[in-house]
């Protein structure tokens, strides 16, 4: 329970109740004040008429038509628990119904007065307090008053059942707010358990939703794809390990068990010259192998900033192309290049002529005979690099997988090459919010790299071509 | 030449300094960042290698604090840290040349004596002259035994990078930063293919070949 009053939402239960506590008092204040104050206003003003209605009389009638008319008021009981006293000037009772002055008389304000009086009931007598006020005629006084036992009463009972009532609104109130911190603390706690659950190691759960769609569904809802997401990435990353230490034990215990063969077969020097060269070029592999690793990784973590920086796609393209075209040229290969003036894109210059010279590396290393082209064009919003070439191509169902790292088709695997070429490709292509996708080019393969591109505005194409850096 | 070694991989230092020292050079060594710092503001070295990770200070820090005290001695700096980002900033603290970790020695080895003959900047220079071969960098005229050659462009570029670097080994991937601005291996060897189509033209017709390949290293184009 120590736990449950340090929680937030305690403290929040206990700030509703206490602002819930000051309202309700404040109301019931209120309530209070306006009910009894109009009781004793009601009784102010039927004593202020009466005796001004007294008064009156005193002026048409004089103090004989006054004597006599209180006698009559005083007759019966007393008449709506009217009280009248009349006395001369000193004070000794002329009519009315009490008996005598009253002795102690409290002033309450100015002109009126509180005094207790005898009332004779069944049971005996008890002490009850009026409200009057007083007329001095000539000599004569007059005092009319009223017995505040009702009112008083009255105030009780609305006293008594104000504080019931704010006694109940208040138990309501801590019960309500308790519930409310329950309810509250029980999402929140399964939020928490779901974490401590993923903590542990079980990161197939989630948090549960109750379907409302209220805010802490959304919490759950976000922290849930959140955890898909990582769960992703961990399992992407799961592979990539697994292929790194699959790709790269097996080139490391081929150089070690030739490393190994060769101590055992006690050669002369020329032999050890031979082995250690051998090994050294597959080291250089294997450090190509982790370079690549490295540049995809980087591509794949790419800072946006990077990405964000001008950069003419038409130039990247061209430079790439002309540094492949002697390689084409060797092979026998037509190279053919179609490229705008100018085309600006956001994007990093060594990243992107990265991705194209993989595309143009891979089109000329699988093409016997035949063409190579590199096209560079705009695309509706996009900006699109197509490299096709006429060789034996990738059946559809590849066509996704050859992106995957460390992939090499059947067929490839006597060509020089690590599989990862394409894996950097698409990584840059992602970075840089835009895709890459093999087709059909009927006979070989179409890479198309596609990129958003910036709109062609004059001023875009002229810093572009301005920004070609001096090679 | 005298070069110091600042790295603090003991087996790795070794190995690099033997390698320099097989290759003539007087190679001395620092552990540790202050050391490399100490020893590189007193003696008089030829041209400095730094590891960036250092313990005690590091290498950029290093590098900073010498040029801040007017020391000028090339540096190169070693480091595993490959990305763009890393080398722009390596080369703004004030080094001349980035290698990343792992490298070939016969790449280090090239990139140090690239370094050694940099010198200062001639930039008066209007023509590159190695044996009977000529370079107009105005002209972008290129000529043997007086008869002209015609080169493209980036033939060109190459060419003058070689001829700049006149009897040393250039490797491919010197060729590659210097000449196209690439950072990155391509995966089939272009390097070779434009040098030897350079060769083709250079070479071609004339009793002795000047651009030669180096096994395991790279090229160098000497008069011989």
């Amino acid at each position: 329970m120590g736990r449950f009053f340090n929680t937030n939402a305690f403290r929040l239960a206990a700030l509703y109740f206490a602002l819930f506590a000051a309202s309700v008092l404040t109301l019931f204040a209120f309530f209070y004040l306006s009910t009894a104050g109009f009781i004793e206003t009601q009784i102010e003003a039927t004593v202020g008429a009466e005796i001004r209605g007294l008064q009156e009389q005193y002026e048409q009638l004089g103090v004989g038509g006054l004597v006599a008319l209180v006698r009559e008021r005083s007759l019966n009981e007393r008449v709506d628990n009217m009280i009248y006293v009349m006395t001369d000037p000193f004070l000794h009772e002329v009519a009315g119904n009490l008996s005598g002055w009253p002795r102690r008389t409290t002033p309450v304000k100015p002109g009126w007065i509180t005094f207790p009086f005898e009332v004779h009931t069944h049971a005996g007598s008890e002490t009850h307090t009026a409200l009057g006020t007083q007329l001095i005629l000539g000599g004569d006084r007059l005092l009319v008053a009223r017995d505040l036992h009702d009112a008083t009463a009255f105030r009780q009972r609305v006293l008594s059942t104000i504080a019931w009532a704010a006694l109940i609104s208040l138990g309501l109130g801590i019960i309500g707010g308790l519930l409310m911190t329950r309810q509250m603390l029980r999402r929140v706690e399964s939020v928490a358990n779901t974490t401590r659950h993923i903590i542990h190691g079980d990161f197939a759960q989630r948090i549960p939703l109750t379907g409302s769609g209220d805010e802490f569904d959304q919490l759950g809802g976000n922290l849930n794809a959140m955890l898909d997401q990582i769960e992703r990435l961990m399992v992407g990353m799961r592979q990539v390990t697994d292929n790194i230490a699959h790709d790269l034990r097996t080139p490391l215990s081929r150089l070690r068990s030739r490393l190994e063969v060769t101590l055992i077969e006690k050669p002369n020097t020329a032999r050890y010259a031979e082995v250690l060269r051998e090994t050294i070029a597959e080291a250089d592999q294997l450090l190509g192998t982790f370079n690549a690793l490295l540049s995809i990784a980087e591509a794949e973590a790419g800072s946006r900033r990077d990405s964000a920086a001008m950069s003419d796609l038409a130039e990247i393209a061209r430079n790439v192309a002309e540094l492949y075209e002697p390689v084409a040229d060797d092979k026998g290969l037509t190279l053919a290049v179609s490229v705008p003036a100018t085309l600006p894109v956001r994007g990093d210059r060594h990243l992107l002529s990265q991705a194209i010279a993989n595309l143009l590396d891979n089109a000329l290393k699988y093409t016997p005979s035949g063409t190579v082209s590199l096209s560079v064009g705009r695309d509706g919003d996009a900006a699109r690099v197509e490299v096709t070439d006429t060789g034996p191509g990738i059946p559809p169902d590849r066509r996704e997988v050859v992106f995957d790292r460390f992939v090499r088709l059947e067929g490839s695997r006597s060509t020089p090459g690590n599989g990862l070429g394409l894996s950097l490709v698409r990584a840059v292509a992602t970075l840089h919010g835009g895709a890459v996708r093999l087709e059909d080019n009927d006979p070989g393969l179409k890479a198309i790299f596609t990129l958003p591109a910036t709109p062609a505005t004059q001023a875009e194409t002229v810093r572009a071509s301005d920004a070609r850096p001096a090679a | 030449m005298k070069l110091l070694v600042i790295e603090d991989d003991r087996t790795a230092a070794a190995y690099i300094a033997k390698g320099l020292t097989e290759s003539g050079y007087v190679v001395d060594q620092a552990f540790e960042g202050r050391d490399g710092l100490f020893m590189a503001s007193s003696s008089g070295y030829d041209a400095l290698i730094v590891d960036r990770m250092l313990p005690g200070m590091d290498g950029l820090a290093l590098i900073a604090a010498l040029r801040a005290a007017e020391v000028r001695t090339p540096v190169l700096i070693l480091s595993a840290l490959g990305a763009v980002d890393d080398r722009v900033k390596g080369l703004r603290a004030g080094s001349d040349d980035y290698l990343v970790k792992p490298f070939a020695f016969a790449e280090l080895l090239a990139r140090i004596e690239a370094l050694l003959r940099r010198g200062p900047p001639v930039q008066t220079t209007t023509k590159l002259k190695v044996g009977d071969l000529e370079l107009d960098l105005l002209a972008r005229a290129v000529s043997r035994q007086g008869r002209p050659i015609e080169l493209l462009p980036r033939e060109f570029s190459l060419l003058e990078f070689l001829m700049r670097h006149a009897g040393q080994v250039v490797t491919r991937t010197m060729l590659l930063e210097s000449v196209w601005d690439y950072h990155f291996d391509p995966q089939t060897n272009v390097i070779d293919v434009h040098i030897s189509r350079l060769r083709q033209k250079v070479d071609k017709g004339f009793a002795h070949p000047m651009l030669q390949t180096v096994r395991g290293a790279g090229y160098r184009l000497s008069v011989e």
